[in-house]
């Protein structure tokens, strides 16, 4: 029972985490909570759903579902990255010089758009991913482990290598962490800040995108509303790891989707989204710089 | 130099990225012909634009200048607004039971508009839970109403005082935290404070919300009518203006303002700074408990549902779009916000799409709101 609910909230966490990791990334350069990106997610659940029904009416599906998988994958990410990139373009770069609030108002108005878009556009009941894998899966020491779960927490455990590899050694990835120490140093020394921010955004998206396909994998069902609370979820995972820290944000992804599944297994399931709540704002009030952070000193 | 062919076909060119790039996001949603359409729609749209963009904006210039003189030609004493209520108080005799209806749920909004300006315009905290003491204040005075059977005027004080006690109470811990941060903050609050509501069988009735709260009675004679609910919603509209308008205007008011513009200078000045937010923090409380509980006492039944989050961006937008700080603005704000949806009942599906749009295009274009200006300072 115990290592049943560990395996699911790693699942649940790993999740999470690839949410949060946009979160923290996009935190660390603009110093914005970037409120739409959990609508990404959202986005990303639904182009999975819309591309592989497309996919299979194609008769791809019934050639070869890894194929099929793999390019419904591929297509979610580029289109979920382009909305990401856009709403940045439109609804955050004009306000790049304005009052800090500014743009977490228009981001929230964002969220709101993207919501209702999908809403009209789709439909507002759920919809249904088609089960391609099934329920088949494995035992360890009497606990079953679906292969979509073990395939969830391998692909965000490779990905998130692949990203922690990106920022570390790529010339990209040294730029984005120049601009997140210093953005007008950084332009001193040659960087294109709004590119490097363009990316951010790019990468932010596409991880959330993947998220959104698993999820939607994992539950079979999803709506136009799931962005609202995986985002505040995934938010608060960047922030029990301390904002603008991407191991940080993995670590509190994989934290948080383990007390949600434990709390919702042993103390209450009804109160299951309260938990993330309590935790961000116990958080922000005992150690704002998160458990990983360092203390940001601030400036006058 | 820009040759009249080559800014066309720039142009041209410009807007032909624009709605291709829009037609291809569109695509996987709707299909084929849908964008087709959008990319004919915004390519003629953005080609017109542009080429409009420069009649508009002097366009634009002249009205600026036009309220300028306005402004300039209006008298400073204020009292010439009371010429407004006029009409507001002929509202029951020439409207039918819809407009009042509209009319009633305008006032419990400017309200609660009134208080969150209080906390997010004066003083500059943003919150984005602000519907919890909206909330909190229904249901106290629906609880006391129905399961201790108070009236409504000696349920409201109470309820009143539960809603100022939870605004400072949990102010407290949350204002050593600064901007975005405490604005999640107060976003969690009223998330938290929304599911328990749900979740608390026992005690809220859960989402079956409760029902049976009698109307409110004065001088022996109950209001059931519309029109006395009316009149006594304008009532505490009103106060709230007078009350509001002049503790703005008091030392107290002036500290938020101080607060709002510099922390660090208003405290080096003497002000303490977390006692003012405390203070500016419970007194919004406060009338969005009034708003609260008018709410109840109009609706007679209430439920989670009434108290979301979108709740609370719904009261922030009217806040933003009159312009933050100003009292005018905000009812103004609030006044559009709920008529708006009553007008756009024909296209109700696309209401809260135009909502996102317009919140971010007002950041863009307008940030300090339609009447803002003033007293809005660049940075809160």
């Amino acid at each position: 029972m115990l290592l049943q609910q560990l395996i699911n909230g790693l699942t649940l966490g790993s999740v999470y985490a690839l949410i949060a990791l946009g979160y923290t990334m996009v935190y660390g350069i603009l110093e914005l909570i970037n409120f739409a990106h959990g609508e990404i997610y959202m986005l990303g659940a639904y182009l999975g759903i819309i591309i592989l029904g497309f996919l299979t009416a194609a008769g791809l599906t019934a050639y070869s579902v890894p194929l099929a998988l793999a390019l419904t994958l591929l297509l979610t990410v580029i289109f979920s990255a382009s909305y990401g990139f856009t709403v940045e373009k439109i609804a955050y770069r004009p306000l790049r010089t304005a009052p800090k609030l500014s743009p977490l108002i228009s981001a929230i108005g964002v969220s709101i758009f993207l919501q209702n878009y999908v809403m009209i556009t789709q439909g507002a009941t759920d919809k249904v991913f088609p089960s391609l894998v099934g329920n088949a899966g494995f035992s360890i020491l009497s606990t079953r482990i679906t292969f979509l779960q073990a395939s969830i927490i391998v692909v965000s455990g490779i990905i998130m290598a692949l990203l922690h590899a990106f920022i570390r050694k790529t010339r990209t990835g040294k730029a984005m962490r120049a601009v997140a120490q210093d953005r007008s140093m950084a332009s001193l020394v040659g960087i294109n800040t709004d590119t490097i921010i363009s990316v951010t955004f790019i990468i932010g998206s596409g991880l959330a995108a993947v998220a959104g396909l698993m999820v939607s994998m994992y539950y079979g069902l999803v709506n136009y509303f799931i962005g609202y609370s995986a985002g505040i979820k995934a938010f608060t995972a960047a922030v029990l790891g301390g904002i603008g820290n991407i191991p940080g944000a993995m670590f509190g992804g994989i934290l948080l989707g383990l007390i949600e599944s434990l709390g919702s297994a042993y103390i209450s399931s009804e109160y299951k989204d309260v938990y993330a709540f309590i935790i961000l704002i116990v958080i922000l009030l005992v150690r704002p710089s998160g458990l990983l952070g360092r203390d940001a000193e601030e400036k006058i | 130099m820009i040759t009249i062919q080559e800014s066309f076909s720039r142009t041209l060119l410009r807007s032909g990225i624009i709605s291709l790039w829009s037609a291809l996001l569109f695509l996987p949603f709707k299909g084929l012909r849908a964008s087709a359409l959008l990319f004919a729609l915004l390519f003629l749209s953005v080609f017109l634009l542009t080429f409009a963009g420069s009649w508009v904006s002097s366009q634009l210039a002249k009205t600026a200048a036009v309220r300028e003189r306005m402004r300039r030609s209006l008298p400073e004493d204020r009292r010439y607004l009371l010429l407004f209520l006029l009409p507001a108080l002929a509202i029951p005799f020439a409207a039918q039971n819809y407009l009042i209806d509209v009319a009633v749920l305008a006032g419990i909004y400017i309200i609660l508009a009134l208080g969150l300006n209080v906390v997010v315009g004066y003083t500059g905290l943003l919150n984005l839970g602000f519907v919890a003491y909206y909330a909190i204040g229904a249901y106290s005075f629906a609880l006391l109403n129905t399961k201790l059977s108070l009236g409504f005027w000696s349920a409201m004080p109470f309820a009143v005082i539960i809603t100022t006690l939870a605004g400072f109470l949990f102010a407290v811990p949350a204002l050593r935290l600064k901007g975005d941060y405490l604005a999640l903050v107060t976003l969690g609050f009223g998330e938290i404070v929304r599911i328990t509501l749900n979740n608390w069988d026992s005690f809220t009735n859960g989402p079956n919300g409760i029902g049976g709260i009698t109307a409110p009675t004065l001088a022996g004679m109950s209001i059931e009518t519309l029109s006395a609910y009316y009149y006594l919603v304008l009532f505490f509209v009103l106060v709230s203006i007078v009350v509001i308008g002049r503790v703005q205007r008091s030392s107290i008011g002036r500290a938020w303002i101080a607060l709002r513009e510099d922390e660090i200078a208003a405290s080096a000045m003497g002000i303490p700074s977390t006692l003012y937010k405390l203070y500016s923090v419970s007194f919004g409380a406060f009338w969005a408990g009034i708003a609260g509980c008018l709410f109840a006492a109009k609706m007679r039944f209430i439920s989670p549902e009434s108290f979301t989050f979108m709740e609370s961006v719904l009261v922030l937008c009217m806040v933003i779009l009159g312009g933050l700080g100003s009292i005018g603005g905000v009812i103004v704000g609030a006044v559009i916000l709920v008529i708006l949806p009553e007008i756009l009942r024909e296209v109700q599906m696309y209401r809260m799409l135009a909502l996102g749009a317009g919140i971010v295009l007002l950041m863009i274009f307008r940030p300090q709101g339609l009447f803002g200006g003033k007293v809005v300072s660049s940075r809160y």
